[in-house]
């Protein structure tokens, strides 16, 4: 069985585009050669800076011989359409097709052989298809070529069974050459097979594994460090740009002046990072005076003059840091915020300064809801975005908020305030912390809810994968912040008061729980609940009942909803409510179908001297004793009751669909029992709508 | 490997100016034309009409230069051990960029006696776009040791045209690379002239004063009136002259005219450092250059340098 190996070679490919390409490779050659007709037993790709690599184990010698069958006219077809066919079939003449017979008389069918091919044609035909029509994010020309790719390819490695397949795209021919180290081993080389292409690339010394040069980075940074009694500060995706910046990685562990330490601890490990993909080290819980860089060759002084000319570039960017950090000291975060009216926020939703005066009141509406200090919350919102002036973000606005928590501790602001302008932009993403103080829970719902109600005033909406405001985090966030900390807030009022401070809407107002709201707010509420649901589905709870409680309408308390919906999951995994379920939707489905039918509704109550039968009694007493105690139930909040209540509906529901007639012949009965399902309906309606439960 | 392209060791290092020198002797041998810096104030070496327009076309080209560059900004009235108005890039122009252009890059680093084989060199990603010039191209950063020490580029457009064929662009900024090779922590220390005590020439002594005057005229003195009426004038002469210049095939006038678009271009720069362009206005402003950037590359397609068919 054959091996195919190919490689691409050339300059140096951006470190974060690396993983999305090798994965690309393989799909797309694993793609080509099985339509081709191909198959294989197994694929895999590799990338190094300069080199993209796959590996086809298990092809065949050919593609198989394929028959078709060409059906043709009817042998007394006229004359043209005998030719046209003869034509199209690719047949010398009539004579080489064979006739049938159906019942309508004899027609013409041509037997084609489509011999199989040798893999290698096909993969000469294939492969340049792949390399001019690649996905990558961003691609270029060089010289005077019309080849696309993300940086200049100079060769093309295509072996099958060690042979050359061979084919040229825009002037580079494939062979079975390629080169080690750009500067350890230069010198091209000759390969045989995939094996030997790995040992001869690590004679050359190219680790070609991206996992395998993250383990070697990984696994030396941490000896490196435990020698020095230090622990290396992880970080996943600065590994793997390493990884992807480096054929043959080489952990340097170097110093900086521990004067620099008492710079802020975030502050120096991102100019590491952000300049030198250096990784940071802590001796304890306190970052250490050390860092460690990955070089990308054995040097022959054993890295001195690297460590060297690294120890002196961070210096001089700790020193920028630590400029930075003074002169902001000199100023206080009073002083920035008016200079917020310079920073655009968006151009329909004004700036900066005007999103905090209504994150700072809508702070102090939510913080007696969560438990927090009113002036305490405002004064962290005033302030929350005030260090985007600060010529440390600036520099790093990856330190948004951090910097923010110094300056205010620096100038004796309360802690509570320095946390929550620290924790405001939190959680920034699934995995991400949920702010724990009140404050701080305060002035990251207000920033979030602000943020949504801003951008769905002036309807910029997220549509499929389009979200450049991130605001299907922001509202996850949200829901995460309620849930996780257990706040209640409905969330309607909030809103409605929130969208006042926008302009007024052209979409109008609805009925929604009983009152007028804004049509854009109920429309925000939904997206909520859409976001809840994939929440729900991640966290592996029950979400497909979401849609059954929110279509109670005046739904807004995320957290008794969720509340609900978990007592609502537990009802129907028993066989009580699984039953009652069944009933209740056929009870839901005979009344719609009749309701449909009779353009009206029974919605007015049924008559006791109609029931003719005592199961239409047993039913009308069960739903009225059960109607009052799940209502009571769902008024405490005590979902489990309600629940448990609901259980006495099923017998009296089953017994009467096994004995009565709805569509009974006499109109009057018929009403009655359709009124009494109308009971039946809406006294299930206390805890969810059950017609949009599935199964 | 040439004589001048072998690594040099046990020397002292090299002086600035020994710097530039070495580099214009190597990029001499591999046929650029050695020019002269332009004699108008501009951002970056890239505005240099030898880069900007001569990377359009489809004539080969390759040149090299040293660039004086102005960043009115940047200004730090020579309190920052790095940060300059005026400093110097030295920039390379290969159209078609050859096969060879990294090798080509990296033995001029031998050349200036940065060893590879001691020194980690890296290309990181960093692609460069130029809004006034309307320009962009993908390429990296490289690193020496963690330092960036160059700016490597594929030009893909300039002046909303396509780059064909593709040009190589390679910017050196001299200053840093020369505290690199000198060990210097602050660039005022440089030695310019590679002579020892009282006859030693550093980089202080010959641009410090002109870095705290020119903080002061940028920063507070240059009039903003002025200067606005400079850049209409600017302006106005760019769009007289591409319109006076075009006899419909030909341009006869995209050189002068682009002169006037890299004045605008600085004046706009002398207007940000004064603060006086707000947020909303500074998008216009860029938008304004850059229409006169591309109506001088257009001009520049329809001269004979630019590659236009005899007619």
């Amino acid at each position: 069985m054959g091996e195919l190996l190919l490689e691409l070679f050339s300059e140096e490919i951006p470190a974060r585009m690396q993983s999305r390409a090798k994965d690309d490779l393989a799909r797309l050659l694993g793609d080509g050669l099985r339509a081709a007709g191909l198959e294989f037993t197994g694929i895999s790709s590799f990338a190094t800076p300069r080199r993209l690599t796959a590996v086809v184990e298990g092809l065949p010698a050919r593609s198989p011989d394929v028959r078709e069958e060409k059906k043709g006219p009817r042998v007394d077809a006229p004359d043209a359409a005998i030719q046209g066919f003869v034509k199209a079939a690719g047949l010398k003449s009539i004579k080489d097709a064979e006739t049938r017979e159906d019942k309508k008389g004899s027609y013409y069918v041509a037997l084609l052989e489509h011999a199989g091919r040798p893999t290698a044609d096909v993969i000469a035909e294939i492969v340049p298809e792949i390399i001019g029509n690649f996905p990558w994010p961003k691609s270029m020309r060089w010289g005077s070529g019309k080849l696309r790719w993300v940086r200049p390819l100079h060769s093309i490695l295509c072996l099958l069974d060690g042979k050359t397949v061979p084919f040229a795209i825009d002037g580079i021919q494939s062979g079975d050459e390629t080169r080690g180290h750009r500067f350890m081993a230069p010198k091209p080389f000759r390969v045989r097979s995939f094996r030997d292409y790995v040992q001869k690339l690590k004679d050359a010394f190219v680790v070609l594994d991206g996992a395998e040069r993250a383990s070697l980075i990984l696994d030396g940074a941490r000896k490196a460090a435990k020698m020095e009694g230090l622990t290396l500060v992880e970080d996943e995706a600065l590994l793997a740009e390493n990884a992807g910046l480096t054929e043959w990685p080489v952990v340097l562990m170097g110093t900086f002046d521990d004067a620099f330490l008492e710079v802020p601890p975030e502050v120096l490990a991102t100019s590491m990072k952000a300049h030198q993909r250096a990784f940071s080290l802590k001796k304890g819980d306190d970052l250490a005076n050390r860092f460690i860089v990955v070089a990308n060759l054995d040097a022959e002084d054993g890295g001195k003059a690297i460590i060297a000319g690294n120890e002196r570039v961070i210096a001089a960017r700790l020193a920028d840091a630590k400029f930075f950090f003074d002169q902001d000291r000199k100023a206080s975060l009073e002083d920035w915020v008016p200079k917020l009216k310079d920073i655009v926020f968006h151009e329909k939703l004004g700036n900066q300064y005007e999103r905090v005066q209504r994150i700072r009141m809508l702070a102090r509406e939510i913080a007696p809801l969560v438990g927090a200090d009113p002036d305490l919350a405002e004064r962290a919102a005033i302030l929350a975005k005030a260090d985007l002036l600060s010529g440390m973000v600036g520099e790093f606005p990856e330190l948004q908020g951090v910097m923010g928590r110094y300056y205010a501790l620096d100038q004796q602001e309360d802690p509570i305030v320095a946390d929550a302008i620290a924790a405001h932009y939190k959680p920034l993403g699934p995995t991400d912390d949920v702010p724990r103080e009140p404050g701080a829970i305060a002035v990251a719902l207000a920033d979030k809810l602000d943020m949504l109600v801003g951008f769905w005033a002036i309807d910029e909406k997220p549509t499929g994968s389009k979200d450049p405001y991130a605001l299907r985090r922001a509202a996850l966030g949200v829901i995460r912040l309620v849930l996780e900390r257990g706040s209640r807030l409905n969330l309607m009022n909030l809103l409605e008061t929130q969208l006042n401070n926008f302009k007024p809407g052209a979409r109008g107002h609805v009925r929604w729980g009983g009152r007028e709201v804004e049509q854009r707010n109920v429309d925000l509420l939904t997206f909520f609940a859409d976001r809840l649901k994939v929440h729900l589905r991640e966290q592996g709870a029950p979400h497909d009942l979401i849609d059954a409680v929110f279509a109670l309408g005046g739904q807004d308390d995320l957290l008794m909803i969720v509340r609900r919906v978990e007592a609502l999951g537990r009802f129907l995994e028993t066989e009580d409510g699984a039953n009652l379920l069944a009933g209740t939707k056929r009870a839901i489905n005979i009344l719609r179908i009749e309701e449909k039918k009779d353009d009206r509704t029974y919605d007015q109550p049924p008559d006791p001297n109609l029931f003719k039968r005592p199961q239409e009694k047993a039913l009308a007493k069960a739903v009225d004793e059960v109607e009052q105690a799940a209502a009571a139930a769902v008024a405490n909040e005590d979902f489990e009751a309600a629940m448990a209540a609901m259980v006495l509906l099923r017998t009296p529901v089953d017994e009467f669909f096994d004995t009565v007639t709805v569509n009974a012949t006499e109109p009057e009965l018929r009403e009655n029992r359709l009124r009494l399902l109308n009971r039946v309906r809406a006294t299930t309606q206390t805890v969810a709508d059950f017609s949009k439960i599935e199964g | 490997m040439s004589k001048l392209t072998k690594p040099v060791r046990a020397e002292a290092p090299l002086s600035f100016q020994d710097l530039i020198l070495r580099l214009e002797r190597y990029w001499a041998d591999q046929g650029c034309v050695i020019l002269q810096p332009y004699d108008m104030e501009m951002g970056a070496g890239t505005f240099h009409p030898a880069t900007t327009l001569r990377s359009l076309g489809s004539k080969p080209w390759r040149a090299a230069y040293v660039q004086p560059t102005r960043r009115p900004k940047d200004g730090r009235y020579g309190e920052n051990p790095n940060r300059l108005q005026h400093y110097y890039q030295f920039q390379v122009i290969l159209k078609p960029s050859p096969p060879d252009i990294q090798d080509l890059y990296l033995e001029s680093l031998v050349a200036i006696g940065i060893n590879p084989k001691n020194h980690d060199i890296r290309f990181v990603e960093d692609d460069w776009e130029s809004p006034t010039l309307g320009a962009w191209g993908l390429g990296w950063e490289v690193w020496c040791d963690g330092m960036e020490v160059s700016q490597f580029t594929y030009f893909q457009q300039v002046g909303g045209f396509d780059c064909d064929p593709v040009a190589g662009e390679l910017t050196y900024g001299l200053e840093r690379l020369a505290m690199y090779v000198q060990g210097v922590d602050r660039v005022y220390d440089l030695n310019f002239n590679g002579r020892d005590s009282k006859d030693r020439v550093t980089y202080g002594d010959v641009f410090l004063q002109a870095e705290q005057e020119y903080s002061r005229y940028n920063f507070e003195y240059a009039d903003t009136a002025l200067l606005l009426d400079q850049f209409r004038a600017a302006e106005t002469e760019c769009q007289a002259l591409l319109e006076r210049g075009d006899s419909g095939e030909r341009h006869l006038m995209a050189l002068p005219a682009y002169d006037q678009a890299i004045k605008a271009s600085h004046i706009f720069n002398l207007l940000d450092a004064r603060g006086v362009i707000s947020v909303t206005e500074r998008q216009a402003y860029i938008l304004r250059v850059r229409d006169l950037a591309k109506a001088c590359c257009a001009a520049w397609l329809k001269t004979e340098a630019g590659g236009a068919a005899n007619g």
